[in-house]
């Protein structure tokens, strides 16, 4: 294997440039750029994230899978609007888009919902990419629906394993829950369709994370995600401030980390603290900056912005 | 029982599916940023060459396919089977038409070719994507037409009938693609 970077050097420099532009952006509208661990005793328990293990002074470590939980600490301690670029890890992903170390950019806007959040979104890549560009939103149920003709609200598991068959051939259905037949779907036959930047927002309460629930209508959640021509490029909230809600979302996440038969983790008891003591209403989201790169930059493989892989 | 883990699947991985030998043509990791991660991959079925697209979740794990390929050195035809030699150690294996297949277009005796052997009985045979045969069959050549284009059919020691430009003569060996069966050039004996 050479020794030499797996980006060329133009596209560092663009890096570079894009980091800078960032740092402008935030800059002028008042949000602090922190620094927070990458090592933590407690981690993410999402049951479809795996976070690599570290040690040290004989405790087990996780290397963060994204700055959200110590960046939501600051937050309650009275940071104001925040941002950061990090690094990021999850266990076995690899791919033409994945890494297991990963660039993030993650902010939280206080007095923000999602939909302020998203406008704020569309103004940053604007800037980044230096032109005004055209975005799509449709709600999660709407985009289903259109694509391949089924609603959620109404439908049943056996229906959508149907559409599997027909839809994915080669795909064992009968083995798949709810939500894993709409990963499926959505990932191999409605992303595949998507043009230019396409913001999918209100999520199925079952795939809430770590969103507050829509008053109005409590089978979603005010989650959020960009796409761009089908990639996956952010995923954002309106935060769930209410620390008892969040405790039983972790320790629902452990017991289907235990049914999937896989370890659960250490919950983060001083995020629940700090809920506790009190979050201010806000709305974040995570970028995926590598991701942002390889479509500001017109690149394929992820391998192609990183400056080394394995 | 081997087996391998959807994390080690890569092109040219063998595992079993649905009771045959298949290779791994493309693997894409495919997984939302909060969801179910799955590998998507096209399959080839070793036995019948059928292409087949699969999705199998992150962890599962797939039986192995006692499959190799090795390069041994073409003997001879039977009339039934097609004879083959590991020249290290001068194991032989015969192959049926099938596991042949096209291939035998270009099969010359002495020269190397990959045969894939399941259980170890051989189900597959591959050329080199270049071969040099002697060409047996053609009409006489026109002299000092190299430049013009025009073909016309030129028989080969191993029974393929090839393209080949005006000028080839009985006896001159040429260079075969075996991927395209296209003529590529005269060889100097």
């Amino acid at each position: 294997m050479s020794w030499r970077p797996s980006a060329s050097l133009t596209i560092i420099q663009q890096r570079a440039r894009i980091y800078r532009q960032v740092r402008a952006f935030f800059e002028e509208r008042g949000c602090l750029e922190v620094d927070t661990p990458l090592l933590s005793p407690s981690t993410n328990t999402d049951v479809n994230i795996e976070s690599i293990k570290a040690s040290s002074l004989g405790k087990t470590l996780y290397l963060q899978t994204s700055p959200e939980f110590a960046m939501k600490r600051l937050l309650a301690a009275g940071s104001g609007s925040i941002y950061q670029i990090c690094h990021a890890f999850r266990e076995g992903e690899k791919g033409r888009r994945h890494n297991p170390e990963f660039t993030l950019l993650e902010w939280y806007r206080i007095g923000f919902d999602y939909e302020q959040l998203m406008d704020e979104m569309e103004c940053l890549i604007d800037n980044l990419s230096g032109k005004s560009n055209q975005y799509q939103r449709i709600s999660y149920r709407q985009l289903v629906l259109e694509h391949i003709s089924v609603d959620i609200d109404k439908v049943e598991l056996l229906e959508l394993q149907k559409k599997i068959d027909s839809l994915v051939p080669g795909t064992r259905s009968v083995e798949l829950g709810y939500d894993q037949c709409l990963d499926i779907l959505i990932s191999l036959v409605i992303a595949p369709e998507m043009k230019g930047y396409v913001f999918i927002y209100d999520y199925p309460v079952s795939q809430a994370a770590l969103a507050r629930v829509k008053t109005i209508n409590p089978a979603v959640a005010e989650r959020f995600e960009l796409f761009y021509d089908g990639l996956e490029l952010a995923n954002g909230f309106s935060e769930l401030c209410d620390s008892s809600q969040q405790r039983q979302r972790f320790e629902g996440d452990n017991n289907r980390r235990l049914d999937a038969g896989v370890e659960p983790y250490p919950i983060d008891e001083l995020l629940l603290s700090a809920l506790n003591s009190g979050l201010p209403e806000c709305a974040g989201v995570a970028i995926g900056l590598d991701r942002l790169l390889m479509v500001l930059l017109g690149k394929e493989s992820i391998d192609q912005v990183l400056s080394f892989v394995d | 029982m081997a087996s391998h883990n959807t994390s080690e699947f890569k092109n040219g991985l063998k595992i079993m599916l649905d009771g045959d030998p298949c290779s791994i043509i493309e693997n894409e990791f495919v997984k939302p940023g909060k969801g179910q991660a799955f590998s998507r991959v096209k399959i080839r079925n070793l036995k019948n060459g059928r292409v087949l697209d699969k999705t199998f979740k992150s962890g599962e794990s797939v039986e192995a396919a006692d499959v190799i390929d090795i390069e041994m050195q073409y003997l001879y035809n039977d009339g039934e089977f097609f004879h083959f030699m590991v020249p290290e150690n001068y194991e032989q294996h015969a192959a049926d038409a099938n596991a042949v297949g096209e291939c035998h277009f270009w099969l010359k005796a002495q020269d190397i070719y990959e045969v894939t052997l399941y259980n170890g009985t051989p189900i597959g045979v591959a050329s080199p994507n270049f071969v040099e045969l002697e060409v047996t069959e053609t009409d006489p050549g026109l002299k000092g037409d190299t430049a013009q284009g025009g073909t016309k059919p030129a028989t080969l020691e191993t029974g393929a009938v090839v393209k080949v430009p005006l000028f080839i003569e009985i006896g001159e060996v040429l260079r075969i693609d075996t991927r395209s069966g296209d003529y590529m050039s005269r060889v100097k004996k």
